[in-house]
């Protein structure tokens, strides 16, 4: 199914409620053509299920990984994907543009 | 983010209210500002203008720098007509992240087999309308091609602030409407918002191609700046 904004945050609350560990994730900044705006939601509970975007897919798989941690540890995290390359998270952004995302838990 | 920040926040935008989340990048503090709040609020001038453009990113503050999070409510589709049109455009819509509900009083029209999974008023749109939330966040299209039902529900919809309105009907079908409505005592400059003929020009035939072209035309009114849209 595809998920529309106010599910994403509807997903976020009732997954925390029936008690499973969740991360939100938010686009902060793009710079350069991206493909989801600043605001776009990704949630992501402890097994590693999502729901939402914050690219067209290409660094959601890292985002994922991120939010992991997020939730084990509780503290936020902001990463940054920009064109593909070693340092980063060896995923980018293949439209070339860059984003920054917000990955913080809900508790 | 709290789960109770979160929790208020779902609760907004289910009662279709516009609420921000400011988020001190330095420290991670967070808090939502509810729109009602927003004018009383220490950092008024910078939520006012987010609220009005949408959109969300990172401002300067003398609170130092956050990033706003800027939630509007979901777009609203209201559609007089449970019409052939009508059956690819609601669906079409909801994808695109309306709400639908359609309003004919035309119960061999409204009926569950023609639309099994849209909410559907078969009343008039006197009795309907009052009860939906039509508002600055509804796009509002008439597609019943019947005076009876589209001019009331225009009269209506004209008197809120939709973000867009669109009659079906040819040029001449619209001049007698236009003519219509003005004798009701609609303003002429109300009466200018009308989108008619509907939809993009984009060759559309099918009720399914008219419906693309009238969901094109709803995204560039909302997406669009206002000088680009028209």
């Amino acid at each position: 199914m595809l998920a529309r904004d106010e599910e994403i945050l509807k997903a976020a609350e009732e997954w925390r409620r029936s008690g499973r560990g969740v991360a939100l994730a938010t686009v902060m900044e793009t710079w350069g053509s991206a493909p989801r705006p600043v605001g776009a939601n990704l949630v992501i509970d402890e097994e590693g299920n999502f729901l939402g975007s914050v690219s067209g897919g290409c660094v959601e798989g890292a985002v994922v990984a991120e939010a992991l941690d997020v939730i084990e540890s509780g503290k936020s995290k902001v990463l940054e994907f920009g064109v593909a390359d070693e340092t980063a998270w060896n995923v980018g952004l293949s439209c070339g543009g860059t984003i920054r995302v917000l990955v913080e838990k809900v508790d | 983010m709290r789960l109770e920040i979160l929790s208020a926040l779902n609760a907004e935008r289910a009662a279709r209210r516009a609420a921000i989340v400011v988020t001190d990048v330095e420290s991670g503090a967070q808090r939502l500002v509810k729109a009602a709040d927003v004018a009383a609020d220490p950092l008024k001038d910078v939520l006012e203008h987010r609220l009005r453009s949408g959109k969300s990113g990172m401002a300067e503050t003398r609170q130092g720098r956050v990033f706003l999070t800027v939630h509007v409510p979901p777009p609203h589709l209201v559609i007089t007509g449970a019409v052939h049109i009508s059956q690819a455009l609601a669906p079409m819509a909801r994808l695109a992240g309306y709400d639908v509900v359609i309003v004919d009083p035309r119960t061999a029209f409204a009926t569950k087999e023609r639309f099994p999974d849209v909410p559907m008023l078969a009343e008039w749109p006197d009795t309907a309308l009052p009860r939906l939330a039509v508002d600055r966040y509804t796009a509002f299209v008439a597609l019943t091609h019947d005076p009876k039902i589209d001019d009331p529900a225009l009269i209506f919809a004209l008197a809120r602030d939709c973000f867009y309105i669109g009659a079906l009907g040819s040029k001449k079908t619209h001049a007698r409407r236009v003519a219509r409505l003005e004798e009701q005592g609609v303003a002429k400059e109300a009466l200018a918002r009308i989108r008619a003929p509907i939809g993009l020009k984009i060759g559309a035939v099918s009720p399914a191609e008219i419906a693309v072209a009238i969901l094109g035309e709803i995204t560039a009114e909302l997406r669009l700046p206002a000088e680009k849209a028209s």
